[in-house]
């Protein structure tokens, strides 16, 4: 499976546009982070465990745009964007989409 | 008088180890750039012309980064006189730059050569009382291109 944010791969044409395909996670936080983001809070600097948290989430949304569109028979996404937004307090949505398309 | 005293306690606790986190990140992103300045972020979203002889790959970048209690007590006083809040500048300065070198050191991981069509997006994550920023997470991604290994 060929992924990409760019419109146009150099070299290769797209033979069908199959459309939107989309994935997303919704996580919440975890209670020992939480605590160790409240330390960090005070003392400034990286927290490690969002940061691996907010990853582990964007892949499975991730994946799941991509079973989307092996579903639907492609053999690449193009354009791809990720977006985030917080639902409710300590819950974020995690989101990707991307245009499924058939290539030479 | 407790509360001010610990009021008092976080804020120096959050000075100190705030500015010497800041300091230190600055200098680890310094050096990391030097290094991976070889792999150009390119934001244009048309890929070059006329060499085909590359592999596609996305690539991605993120990091969740929070502000010390003392910039951010400064932060709300801020809020009544208003202007510029220096400390959130540097506080998304070190988040965008840090996405994206980890999003550059994944590129050169996988041998590419340049990274195109560079998206940052930024997202507040931990909100402290009265709706303050505690966190931002940015993400950076783009599109890696690899030199096909020629035999």
């Amino acid at each position: 499976m060929l992924v990409s944010n760019l419109e146009i791969v150099p070299g290769k044409r797209i033979q069908k546009h199959l459309g939107l395909v989309q994935g997303s996670s919704v996580r919440a936080k975890h209670v020992g982070r939480d605590f160790m983001a409240g330390l960090k809070n005070i003392f400034g600097g990286e927290l490690k465990g969002y940061t691996e948290l907010l990853q582990e989430s964007r892949q499975e949304a991730y994946d799941r745009m991509l079973q989307q569109a092996e579903s639907i028979g492609a053999n690449a996404v193009l354009n791809i964007r990720f977006s985030t937004s917080s639902i409710a307090a300590g819950a974020a949505e995690l989101f990707a989409y991307g245009t499924a398309v058939i290539m030479e | 008088m407790i509360d001010l005293i610990i009021f008092l306690i976080l804020l120096a606790l959050g000075y100190g180890f705030g500015r010497l986190a800041e300091s230190r990140h600055y200098t680890s992103i310094r050096e990391r750039e030097k290094e991976l300045n070889v792999i150009p972020a390119i934001a244009s979203r048309i890929p070059p012309h006329g060499r085909p002889d590359f592999d596609i790959h996305l690539v991605t970048g993120s990091v969740v980064i929070s502000i010390d209690y003392f910039k951010r007590f400064i932060a709300g006083l801020r809020n009544l006189l208003g202007g510029r809040i220096s400390a959130y500048e540097t506080l998304l300065d070190r988040a965008r730059r840090e996405a994206l070198l980890r999003m550059k050191a994944e590129a050169r991981d996988l041998g590419a050569e340049m990274v195109f069509n560079i998206k940052l997006e930024t997202a507040s994550i931990h909100k402290g009382r009265g709706g303050s920023i505690g966190s931002v997470e940015v993400l950076a991604y783009g599109t890696a291109f690899i030199p096909h290994q020629t035999s």
